[in-house]
């Protein structure tokens, strides 16, 4: 059962908002409702999050992100469709049975980290537990254990204005924590931060996460924090989800121009894997073949080299087309195997771990799965050429970008995307 | 003599709002007789309570406790001020009207908060109150203030209890409207954040919405405690006693020095209040209370450093 399961969810502000649901079901366009003095802030958003996943809505400004999150734990109530929790379904929930479930089963992190300036540190991490009614004694141990967790033992008996902004907001974390709520839900918690805090803040929670297993819906508005944290991403866009998919699906099958112009600007060495660059294993040769099959084989897939492979597919070596030629003219029967190593790496290697092999040697790197069988190889050009544009259909621009890249190695420029990822490095 | 009003223009009927108004007024002092005696009562006893209060140590002590409060919660510049002037009302032979009026102002100002404070909150969660409420405090702010003395005095006669309500309902409006204004800017998301974590109405307005808006709402306070203070004089007019009836007399008797006298410690008292409460909203840092506090904190966090310290060696 899914932890969140959203469907049709639509919330529009402004007076009497069901007429406009009623207007987008006969198909009028957003412009209509606002003519209309409504305001469609998130239109028929379905997606389920997984217990344990971490769920990213990623969008612009403006696009919905916050009011959708915020009918996930009964803050706005939907104008239509359903929200459940663990099943149950939340969406008219009356305000004592929406404080039960926030006290069990929802907390949030909140952008500007929303913490009680008047009380400390250990005040503020127990404030969810102090709303229970839980005992002193045990709000302030469970408000020093989530405090060690996120490394700020010893902090309790500190001010939140003596603390940096990272800090406060590892406050934040702990709050939510020390609640013991299975969802949490994280409305840009680490926009507010500085860019190299926020990497910071981000690894500290996928560490929390491998611990924890919590179920997260997180959003932003940065394309690369989306990229790093979540397991899946939600596309939003003036209201709408577009697309929900793995990182490595967004940014190799953008599902339109909007999102294909948003990935634009990410660095992909981060997201993709080796797995989703490999080519196919076709430029490869029997050991036991002779150097004329090899020569042959050469020219028919216009390589300089060949992986030599044994009959349970395991990489040998390589041959390089110098070597391989000049056994040809000596009529040798062996293969040239050079002493050069390949590098072998599993599909699952981010491509960013690629680099180092690729600098250190001109063979291609193989990608080898279980008992090191071969199930792909990334020439050079390949890797490079990978980093600089999406394989996707519709490209912004109108060029069709199959074939990857390579043909447009000067598409890695950031900066100029229509929103700029702060951290797009 | 000339007429105080001007005659209307033929063919427009007046309209009798006046005494529509004081129709109502001898309604309420026919019907609601118990009511208003109740109040009565109330007032005059909590007026005496605070008066005795203030007249009970022996006015040398009673500057040295003022001197003390000033130091507590504002600062040791403020607390030589505050020596200064009560012993400048004192040599005046104006400490008894002073501490009068001081009473009446404490109960009036306790009064008008009992019932701003929960007015304002009321018109800070619903915006239905607060376009109700706002004529009817500009409406009660703009009014002169002597008019409020005349349906006053009908209803409690004379007296210091006539001068109490009035006073209460002048200096009403700054507390609703600074408590309203002081909840409504706290901050959204630490209000949503109570709300997220599952706190009740009252759980968020006690822990975030009253502390967080202290400050405001203590300005409201601050501007309640001016205008009764100001008021509290001109309930001299009727009878309420203090330093408002030696003004009215010296106003009558055309005398100078004790007019001057009693405002200059109208003056006083007014300084003081003013900065006892700022202090309250806003504290200085450089009370007595502040220090002490600063150095217990000290002491308290550099001993968990040297456990820690100890136990890293160790
Ligand atoms: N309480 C509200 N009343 C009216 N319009 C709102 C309200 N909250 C949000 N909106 C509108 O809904 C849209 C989406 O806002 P929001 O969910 O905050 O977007 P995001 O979090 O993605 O920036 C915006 O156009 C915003 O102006
Ligand atoms: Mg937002």
């Amino acid at each position: 059962m899914p932890a969140i399961e959203a469907s049709g969810l639509t919330k529009i502000f402004g007076r009497r908002p069901k007429r406009g649901v009623r207007m987008l079901r006969e198909g009028a366009e957003v412009a209509d409702l606002r003519r209309e003095g409504l305001t469609p802030a998130v239109i028929e958003a379905t997606f389920d999050v997984a217990p344990g996943e971490i769920f990213v809505v990623m969008g612009l400004s403006g696009s919905g992100k916050s009011t959708l999150i915020r009918m996930v734990n009964g803050l706005l109530e939907p104008t239509d469709g359903t929200i459940k929790l663990d099943g149950q379904d939340i969406t008219h929930l009356s305000k004592a049975g929406l404080r039960e479930l926030r006290r069990s089963k929802v907390s949030m992190v909140f952008q500007h980290f929303a913490l009680l300036p008047h009380r400390t540190v250990g005040e503020n991490a127990a404030y969810a537990l102090q709303l229970q009614g839980v005992s002193r004694d045990e709000r302030e141990r469970r408000a020093e254990e989530a405090l060690a967790m996120v490394g700020l033992k010893g902090w309790g008996g500190s001010m939140p204005s003596e603390l940096s902004g990272g800090m406060r907001q590892r406050v934040g974390l702990a709050r939510a924590l020390a609640s013991g709520t299975e969802v949490m839900l994280m409305d840009e918690a680490f926009s507010a931060l500085d860019p190299l805090i926020r990497k910071e803040m981000q690894d500290q929670l996928l560490e929390l996460q491998a611990e924890l297993d919590k179920t997260i819906l997180f959003i932003t508005h940065d394309l690369n924090e989306a990229m790093r944290l979540g397991d899946r991403i939600a596309m939003m866009r003036d209201g709408r989800i577009v697309q929900v998919g793995t990182a490595e699906e967004i940014l190799n099958e953008p599902a339109n121009n909007y999102v294909a112009q948003f990935v634009e600007g990410v660095d992909r060495s981060r997201v993709l894997s080796a797995g989703t660059v490999m080519e196919p294993p076709v430029a490869v040769v029997g050991r036991d073949a002779g150097p004329q099959a090899a020569h042959k084989l050469m020219r028919e897939h216009q390589t300089s080299s060949l992986l030599v492979v044994t009959r349970e597919r395991r990489v040998e070596g390589l041959v390089w087309e110098d070597d391989v030629a000049e056994a040809v003219r000596q009529g040798a029967d062996r293969l040239p195997v050079s002493a050069e190593g390949v590098p072998r790496v599993t599909p699952d290697t981010p491509l960013a771990a690629l680099f180092h092999h690729a600098a250190a040697t001109r063979a291609p790197i193989a990608v080898v799965g279980e008992n090191d069988r071969l199930e792909g190889v990334i020439p050079r050009v390949t890797l490079l050429s990978a980093l600089s544009a999406p394989t996707g259909k519709d490209r912004p621009d109108g060029t069709d970008g199959t074939g990857g890249a390579g043909e447009r190695p000067d598409a890695t420029a950031a900066g100029e995307t229509p929103l700029d990822p702060a951290g797009a490095r | 003599m000339t007429p105080l009003t001007t005659p209307m223009p033929p063919g427009l009927p007046r309209i009798p709002i006046g005494e529509v108004v004081a129709d109502g007024i001898t309604w309420v002092k026919q019907n609601l007789e118990a009511l208003l005696d109740g109040l009565t009562a109330m007032l005059s006893f909590l007026v005496e309570l605070f008066t005795d209060l203030l007249l009970a140590p022996p006015m040398l002590l009673g500057i040295a406790l003022f001197t003390l409060l000033a130091l507590l919660v504002r600062s040791w510049g403020f607390a030589v001020f505050a020596l200064v002037g009560t012993l400048l009302i004192a040599s005046m032979e104006l400490w008894e009207p002073a501490m009068q009026t001081l009473g009446l102002v404490l109960v009036a100002t306790l009064a008008a908060i009992v019932v701003a404070i929960p007015i304002g909150i009321l018109a800070a969660r619903s915006d239905t109150v607060s376009t109700i409420v706002k004529p009817v405090l500009d409406f009660m702010q703009t009014m002169p203030a002597f008019v409020y003395l005349v349906p006053v005095v009908i209803f409690f006669s004379i007296g210091v209890v006539p001068g109490v309500f009035a006073t209460v309902v002048f200096a009403l409006p700054p507390g609703v409207r600074l408590t309203e204004l002081g909840i409504r800017q706290v901050d959204k998301e630490t209000v949503e954040a109570g709300e997220a974590f599952g706190g009740t109405p009252g759980q968020i307005l006690r822990g975030i919405q009253l502390p967080l808006g202290l400050p405001t709402i203590m300005a409201g306070v601050n501007q309640v405690i001016m205008l009764a203070l100001s008021m509290a004089v001109i309930a001299g007019l009727v009878g309420a006693g203090g330093l408002g009836q030696l003004v009215v007399t010296s106003i009558s008797r055309i005398d100078v020095a004790l007019g001057f006298e009693a405002g200059l410690a109208v003056v006083i008292l007014a300084i003081y209040l003013d900065r006892i409460t700022g202090a309250i909203g806003q504290p200085t840092g450089r009370s007595l209370g502040a220090v002490l506090r600063r150095r217990r904190a000290e002491t308290a966090s550099r001993q968990p450093a040297a456990a820690t310290a100890g136990s890293t060696t160790t």
